[in-house]
């Protein structure tokens, strides 16, 4: 499936009380799919999930559904922080930027916490 | 004008001061009409008026922590102390980078080149992980430019493409692109087109008179057919299948970019840091320079970080290159890939770091964050971080625009000075890197390193 790593209200509000925080943590180990993705996937709210790549691997939580219309079929969202680093290439084919977004992980549920 | 309340009129309320048309760093938008109310008893901003949902948590949030100015190896030192070993360790070593910069003033970007020029060291900013594929398009194909103030004023047709500005710069819409009244656009939103170009359905949707939905990956070839349409060539007619856009609603799009009085396209990092990177930013960039033939149309990247656009300009007119420089030769070179950050990381040839209001160590690729680990590192930061926590030198610094004055500059190239709120026990990163310089210039004229 494709992972996006963005920005979101929340990651930039917890930023602010600190990265080392609680609420930055759990704000940027929480991911969001369609309810047909997640649904297909036997996924709820709140299940635990292990992301993984040729990289590395990361558990994280799934968050709310989205509605199918805000999110493709098949994409993850998750916003900016140590969890989606951990995915990252560190290749940027000479350009400096590592691929940051459109990353193809592997979902495994793990069930619910 | 900053002024604190005479005794009389806050009888009640603790030591309270207004700083009028303070300025917010928190994002590129760099709103310098913050009005905050400050209680100087608590060391603590209690309202920042005209801020919005990051804003208020940028000023609100902010304390002074209860932390060591300065610690080697976690263990508290006196500054002058940890000034020592921070230019020891710079001074020592064979291939010393400096990274971060884009939440510091333009004053301390400015001593963060000179000690590199010193060391013969390697500078880059968080522009290379943001923007930086943009920085080489620039270089390869220009850019058609104007300040934000042009497009509040002008502005009938505003298009974004690959960014979310409602969640990451929230004002952007309301104080500079959409909503406000400006000479030409009387009637504020009334007056414009807004276009939303995205993979998905993010906030910031509601804004936009119309949303178009790119498949992922596939910018590039959805720029180059919107190109190819508005030189009135044609396009494959699988256009759909591969864009996930209709032939319609790209001919609609065209015909609407040609006949705007003034277009804008702003770009996010959906664009810069996908697959064809600088290739897609230069896309957007040559469709608006195209667009040029038959109307006025200016293309725009949305910084990210309050001063990163203050580090592209610092760094571009002392060194020539906006990020990614290295010195090793005695003399500046620019090699993205070669010279920035994430790159000479990963192949593990720096031996020593110095990260200046950044957190590499939380939001860099693995590989990096690995031999961070193994080199000695200087870490500069206003808040405890995933970085300053494994540095050997780490310094906390005093927040810029909170507690310090400076220049910075807004994602249109506009320099703001700032207005601090209140006084912070902590140097500014400016005194830190300057306390650095000093001794190095010392340690050099003991012997100074041959340049490679
Ligand atoms: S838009 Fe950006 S600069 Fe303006 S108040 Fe919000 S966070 Fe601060």
């Amino acid at each position: 499936m494709m992972l996006i790593p963005g920005r979101s209200s929340k990651q930039g509000t917890s930023l602010n009380a600190g990265k080392l925080k609680e609420e930055y943590q759990a704000v940027t180990s929480t991911i969001e799919m369609n309810e047909s993705t997640m649904r297909k996937l036997g996924l709820s709210a709140g299940d635990r999930v292990r992301l993984s790549c040729t990289t590395g691997k990361v558990e994280v939580e799934c968050g709310k559904p989205r509605k199918d219309e805000d999110l493709p079929d098949g994409m993850i969202f998750i916003p900016y922080g140590p969890s989606s680093s951990e995915l990252m290439e560190s290749d940027t084919a000479g350009s400096g930027m590592p691929m940051s977004k459109q990353m193809m992980v592997d979902v495994e549920c793990l069930g619910a916490k | 004008m900053s002024e604190t309340k005479t005794p009389e009129a806050a009888k009640d309320e603790p030591n309270i001061r207004i700083v009028e048309d303070a300025t917010c760093t928190f994002c590129g938008c760099v709103c310098d009409d913050m009005e905050l109310t400050v209680d100087l008893d608590a060391n603590r901003i209690t309202k920042a008026k005209n801020a919005c949902v990051l804003g208020r948590a940028w000023f609100l949030q902010h304390g002074i922590e209860d932390h060591p100015q300065a610690m080697i190896d976690g263990r508290e030192v006196p500054l002058e102390e940890a000034m020592d070993e921070a230019a020891r360790i710079l001074h020592e070593a064979k291939f010393p980078i400096t990274y971060g910069l884009s939440d510091s003033p333009c004053e301390a970007q400015r001593v963060a080149v000179a000690i590199n020029d010193l060391v013969l060291g390697n500078i880059d900013t968080t522009t290379s992980v943001c923007h930086g594929p943009s920085g080489i398009a620039f270089q390869g194909v220009g850019e058609s430019t104007s300040t934000l103030g042009e497009v509040k004023n002008r502005a009938d047709l505003v298009i974004y493409w690959g960014g979310n500005p409602a969640e990451s710069h929230p004002r952007h819409f309301t104080r500079y692109t959409v909503t406000p009244k400006g000479r030409y656009i009387p009637n504020g939103k009334k007056d414009r087109y807004v276009v939303l170009i995205d993979v998905r359905k993010t906030p910031s949707a509601p804004v936009a008179d119309q949303l178009i939905r790119v498949k992922p990956g596939r910018d590039f070839e959805l720029l180059w057919a919107l190109r190819a349409l508005v030189r009135g060539r044609d396009v494959d007619p699988d256009i759909e299948k591969i864009t996930g856009v209709s032939r319609e609603v790209l001919d609609e799009l065209v015909e609407r970019m040609k006949n705007c009085n003034f277009g804008v396209l702003f770009f996010g990092m959906g664009l810069t840091m996908t697959r064809g990177r600088h290739f897609n930013s230069g896309a957007l960039l040559a469709l608006a320079t195209d667009l040029n033939k038959y109307t006025h149309f200016v293309a725009k990247p949305v910084r990210g970080h309050g001063n990163v656009t203050g580090a592209d300009n610092v760094v571009s007119w002392q060194t020539g290159y906006p990020f990614g420089v290295n010195f090793h030769r005695g003399y500046p070179r620019f090699n993205p890939g070669e010279y920035t950050t994430v790159d000479l990381l990963a192949r593990g040839d720096a031996d020593a770091a110095l990260m200046i209001a950044t957190d590499p160590a939380s939001n860099f690729p693995k590989r990096a964050i690995e031999h961070l680990k193994k080199i000695p590192v200087i870490s500069l930061d206003a808040k405890p971080t995933y970085t300053s926590r494994q540095a050997r030198v780490a310094f906390m610094v005093a927040t810029y625009g909170i507690n310090t004055g400076g220049t910075v500059y807004r994602m249109d190239d506009v320099p703001i000075t700032l207005r601090p709120a209140f006084d912070s026990p902590f140097p500014t990163d400016e005194e830190v890197l300057t306390g650095i310089h000093t001794r190095l210039k010392k340690l050099r004229a003991n012997g100074r390193k041959k340049a490679a």
